[in-house]
């Protein structure tokens, strides 16, 4: 138990310390946007996205609706369904339904893919430790940002914010390099992205990640169903 | 609007968005192919969340592609993703630095 949390906690480090710089940004911007430190620190306590957050801000900064609200955060955090959905299929049968209310509020791009490529199925302490300490670099990588506002140079934070895109690759890369079909997912995938930035500017990143990675993971396993599990690891 | 009415909406609205198919969807999955779909989601977000935001995150494409070179390398490797991650801000602030002494 302790150590399942403990192993979670260690594995949610490295997400830590990019939600440091990241969230930091986030406080830098929110204090912009003339809310308060207490508000900058609720909304990321409260909500733990980053694309969702910048665009929360947003409106609320120029006095949107709440309707308008409600669509941009579904737009930009549909993706979060899906991952839910996939992360379901890896929970432990200890996993009871109290559990998956809390630890649903913790699914966020990085921790859904960490837990994702776990080998054996997700108990709760460990989703738990998974999320908690990159909830500690958020929540205080936003106070930090916004109690300090811009006192980092320009090019520090630029290059800084590139971490969580090294973190990404460093996730897709390794299984990608070993197996075609992986690839080919992540192949398509970029392809697809790419296009509708080329094609479509208008369209959301938000919908645009959903739509390349749908179509791209509808493709790959038309062509080359999954293993079974335990049929070498993910 | 009060601040808090908009915090609490994004707040609800971002946390249904996750727990639904979190807490809805309690039993194993039989059809394959949905299964392999499933599989392969993960790496596919990942992969369209990166490419082409990786370009631009900098807000120079020369120093962002720099970094996104350096973190290809060092996942190719295996290196832990810490590692790739630093590397990669690394690999981009020095690009930034010689860009900015022969500029």
């Amino acid at each position: 138990m302790k150590q399942q949390f403990r192993r979670g906690m260690l594995h949610g480090v490295p997400i830590m310390l990019g939600y440091l710089s990241v969230s930091f940004g986030f406080g830098i911007l929110a204090i912009q946007k003339n809310l308060s430190i207490l508000a900058a620190v609720g909304i990321s306590v409260t909500n733990l996205t980053s694309a969702g957050q910048v665009a929360g801000v947003g409106v609320i900064a120029a006095g949107g609706s709440l309707l308008e609200m409600i669509l941009c955060q579904l737009v930009i955090n549909l993706r979060y369904s899906l991952m839910s959905l996939s992360l379901s299929q890896r929970l432990d049968s200890s996993f009871t339904l109290p559990h998956r209310l809390i630890a649903g509020f913790g699914v966020t791009d990085e921790i859904f893919a960490v837990a994702s490529v776990q080998p054996e199925p997700i108990t709760p302490p460990y989703l738990y430790g998974l999320i908690l300490t990159p909830f500690i670099g958020w929540a205080g990588g936003t106070l930090l940002g916004a109690a300090a506002g811009n006192i980092m140079p320009a090019h520090v934070t630029a290059a800084l914010s590139l971490m969580l895109y090294g973190m990404f690759i460093a996730i897709i890369l390794p299984p990608a390099k070993k197996s075609g079909r992986v690839l080919l997912a992540v192949a398509l995938s970029a392809g697809l992205s790419v296009l509708c930035r080329v094609l479509l500017p208008s369209l959301s990143s938000g919908f645009a990640v959903i739509l390349s990675a749908v179509a791209a993971s509808l493709i790959t396993a038309a062509i080359f169903p999954a293993p079974e599990r335990g049929e070498g690891s993910p | 609007m009060s601040l808090v009415v908009y915090i609490a909406v994004m707040a609800v609205t971002t946390y249904l968005i996750r727990v639904i198919p979190f807490a809805a969807v309690r039993g194993r999955i039989r059809s394959r192919f949905i299964n392999s779909v499933l599989y392969y989601i993960p790496y596919a977000v990942l992969s369209a969340m990166t490419f082409p935001a990786v370009f631009y995150a900098t807000g120079d494409v020369v120093t962002s592609s720099v970094g996104t070179a350096a973190a290809l390398i060092m996942a190719f490797f295996d290196l832990p993703l810490i590692v790739v991650a630093l590397s990669s801000s690394a690999a981009a602030f020095i690009a930034g630095c010689l860009i900015g002494i022969i500029g």
